[in-house]
């Protein structure tokens, strides 16, 4: 017996789930951010067995740049986390609302 | 030992890896969620990110494994970590709930995202067929990866390197304070 492409799918699904779950759910931004990178993980593995099914590395490369593209996104949004504590104290979502109406 | 033997048995050996690291997978991701102390989050979050490495193994996807190492479990989780003993943990997140009912809405929304997935999984929208990378990971997948990389991909490449520039002078502003 071997484990098909339909597994990866299902498991990647699943991880997604669960990383919009938190974004929904969780009130620190830095746990929000942490979902993020779950559902970035999840698309990565998708695009990995894509990969295989198509036997071709297109989808690897792609994963790549995912990476790469999360990596600069983790950096600018942390420095804008500790700009925005410096103000507030706080890393709740709920206390950014100076543009609230 | 014929060739036909040595596959089931690399079949049987991905079988297992695959059946310990899924439930592991999920249950780290959903105490990331659940848990109280982000840095519990923080580290159930490295240890998925392990187990998903585990899993591009097993797709033939060595480079991106390692690169799922050294750059997720390693600098993106330091960067997490660091920015939480920076910022001090808040040590109760608030459990009350600013729109009334968000949380089970959460839930069921998150539900049917996973239940339409789920149907177009079964529906056959994807082309699945179990295939082979052996063709084109011919010669080491780092090589074929590397080839891809700066052949097909090069203005790519070059893009996000610049993109990453941007991105460190720009942590780099914003973290520094106005006089």
């Amino acid at each position: 017996m071997r484990v098909g492409p339909d597994a990866y799918l299902l498991l990647s699904a699943i991880l997604f789930g669960i990383g919009v779950a938190g974004v929904l759910i969780r009130r620190n931004a830095i746990v929000v951010f942490m979902c993020i990178e779950l559902m970035l993980n999840a698309v990565n593995l998708s695009f990995i067995t894509f990969s295989k099914t198509n036997g071709a590395l297109d989808g690897q490369v792609l994963a790549f740049f995912v990476m790469v593209v999360a990596a600069a996104e983790v950096v600018v949004g942390l420095g804008i986390l500790v700009v925005i504590f410096r103000k507030r104290s706080s890393t709740s979502v709920d206390d950014v609302n100076l543009l609230k109406g | 030992m014929t060739p036909v033997l040595a596959a089931t048995a690399s079949e049987q050996a991905e079988l297992i890896t695959f059946i310990v690291l899924a439930p592991l997978s999920v249950v780290t991701a959903i105490g990331m969620v659940l848990s109280r102390n982000a840095i519990y989050s923080a580290l159930l979050l490295v240890v998925n990110f392990f187990c998903l490495a585990g899993f591009y193994v097993l797709l033939e996807a060595q480079f991106v494994a390692a690169v799922q190492v050294i750059v997720y479990a390693g600098a993106i989780m330091v960067l997490f970590l660091f920015v939480l003993m920076l910022l001090g943990v808040e040590s109760q997140e608030s459990v009350r709930e600013t729109i009334r009912g968000q949380r089970p809405a959460a839930v069921l929304l998150t539900l049917g995202l996973l239940v339409a997935i789920v149907a177009a999984l079964l529906a056959g929208v994807f082309d699945t067929a179990p295939a082979s990378l052996a063709a084109a990971n011919q010669g080491g997948n780092v090589q074929a990866v590397g080839r891809l990389l700066f052949t097909h991909y090069t203005f790519a490449f070059e893009t996000a390197g610049v993109l990453l520039v941007v991105a460190a002078v720009g942590a780099l502003v914003l973290g520094k304070r106005q006089p």
